[in-house]
């Protein structure tokens, strides 16, 4: 069971606690982009994931504990947490990923 | 050599020692007409399709690891076809008519055990779901027949069928063509009839590019063995194929989890057929060594880890002793985990990609072993004509973008 750090109880809580809620920084595109939009690019937004292996950007609900939502960096290979950040920040670049691994 | 009670005869005549090999470790050659990728029972089973039916025998079959070594081994050895749509029904149940005549077809024993596959209906939405499925399955020619609970403890005597249960059972539903097969030997068996048949086999090498050339057609594979030309490529990478596609510039509707299984020590027969129950969230059956084979349901999360959490294994081990009391005491020998491409709408893609030459077999989820042989066959004729099959064109890339889902919720993670 993976030990996750809750950044807003700022506390790291057993897996049990925590929903998955799938890839991050999917923006869902406006009505007006909706209307806009090829199917292509829908079938992007709705069905196409990055799937990667390695350093993945996903969205956790902290549904049994502050019942928020928060992104965390997590290695797909070992399952290991890299960080946890709130929704309203920005992907961490390379960079920041790299460094909070050091850290 | 032809396996046969003579040729065993003989051979323990001489003690067994002069057996050959069954199939020879190759390194690659420089090109090949098809490369697959992926030496599971769905990519050797290509491998040998593409020679045998369509006589195209220059052919490799790369593996990063070892063959059979990632979900062909690490499954519950299923085989069923009650699926509920017409699309389903076509793919699936062409997969169990080649499982039928598999062990005589490669000289190799797979175990094919027509034992039967009991869905157990625990309420009122179970029987009128089973139900369905049981009569669109009668007009696709699939068999598929509702059992009372009386017929359900005939069938399967260790059942409880008291309705003062947790879990009283209201019916099942009984395939009796489905049932299980021997993993490890099918992708033996495929291994040494392609192998016999010209096919190159060739393991520890990961593919870590594709080659396209300028009119974007593949041209080869990168590999830890260096540049392996290829016509056309196939991809049966289960929970890989992300990886793969990406190496060719394609993104695909797949997330992959990671997917448990469990087998106890092993006892005296006691459970003659598989069971499932999707309501208590269970599937066990027992392994002709003795073994019961038990599958939980996905983790939450994707990963490529090859391993789940222990909450996952005691949930599914709660609902077997939910079921079957009698498993109380049983001790756990093993658990392991596999990797599984899920597409959203929980059914395979098999057939073009947008990249000229290259081929893909993906999105089995955690219920692809039971295809094997249907979608090796599938892989090996859209491969060999450019164009997909009648039976795998439903399960094409572009039902995503068009719209044209085969949601099929008989392949709910669960009920594997």
């Amino acid at each position: 069971m993976l030990l996750i750090h809750c950044p807003h109880c700022n506390e790291e809580r057993p897996e049990l606690e925590f929903a998955y809620a799938g890839e991050a920084h999917i923006v869902r595109p406006n009505e007006a982009e909706q209307a806009e939009m090829s199917d292509a690019d829908w079938s992007k937004f709705m069905f196409i994931r990055d799937n990667i292996r390695g350093d993945h950007a996903e969205r956790w609900w902290h549904a049994h504990g502050c019942n928020m939502f928060f992104n965390a960096i997590r290695n797909t290979v070992t399952d290991k947490f890299t960080m946890t950040y709130k929704v309203c920040q920005k992907r961490p670049t390379e960079h920041q990923i790299k460094v909070a691994k050091n850290d | 050599m032809k396996y046969s009670a003579r040729t065993l005869f003989s051979q323990a005549l001489k003690g067994h020692k002069n057996w050959p090999e069954q199939f020879p470790n190759k390194e690659p050659q420089k090109d090949y007409d098809v490369v697959i990728v992926g030496a599971g029972g769905h990519g050797l089973g290509a491998a040998y399709y593409l020679a045998k039916k369509y006589g195209i025998t220059n052919v490799a079959v790369v593996e990063k690891g070892w063959l059979g070594g990632g979900n062909t081994g690490r499954n519950t050895t299923i085989i069923r076809s009650n699926y509920l749509f017409d699309e389903s029904a076509g793919i699936y149940d062409h997969a169990v008519d080649l499982w039928d005549g598999l062990s005589q077809e490669l000289n190799y024993n797979v175990m094919f055990s027509k034992r039967g596959v009991l869905m157990l209906a625990h309420n009122v939405h179970d029987v009128q779901s089973f139900q369905r499925h049981v009569h669109a399955n009668r007009l696709n020619g699939v068999d598929n027949k509702w059992l009372t609970p009386e017929e359900c403890k005939k069938f399967l005597p260790i059942l409880d069928i008291s309705q003062d249960r947790r879990y009283p059972v209201m019916g099942g539903a009984l395939q009796m063509r489905a049932g299980t097969a021997r993993h490890d030997s099918v992708a033996w068996g495929y291994a040494r009839a392609a192998s016999a048949l010209g096919v190159d086999i060739i393991q520890n090498c990961m593919v870590t590019g594709i080659r396209r050339g300028k009119d974007g057609a593949v041209e080869g594979v990168e590999t830890q063995k260096g540049f392996i030309g290829a016509k056309k490529i196939g991809v049966s990478a289960a929970g890989n194929t992300s990886v793969v596609m990406d190496m060719a510039g394609l993104r695909f509707p797949l997330e992959s989890y990671p997917l448990q299984a469990l087998v106890s020590e092993p006892v005296k027969p006691v459970l003659n057929c598989v069971v499932m129950s999707n309501a208590v969230h269970a599937y066990i059956s027992q392994s002709d060594k003795g073994e019961l084979v038990i599958g939980a349901g996905t983790d939450q999360y994707t990963s490529y880890s090859q391993r789940g959490a222990l909450h996952i294994l005691e949930h599914t081990l709660m609902s077997i002793c939910e079921i079957f009391p009698i498993f109380k005491r049983q001790r756990m020998l093993r658990s392991w985990g596999g990797i599984v491409d899920v597409t959203p709408d929980r059914s395979p893609i098999v057939g073009k990609t947008p990249v000229p030459g290259l081929y893909v077999n993906c999105g089995w989820g955690t219920g692809g072993f039971k295809a094997t042989p249907g979608a090796a066959d599938m892989l090996a004729y859209t491969i060999a004509h450019d164009a997909p099959h009648k039976i795998n064109a439903p399960f094409n890339l572009d039902r995503f973008v068009g719209g044209r889902l085969i949601d099929e919720a008989a392949a709910a993670a669960v009920a594997h």
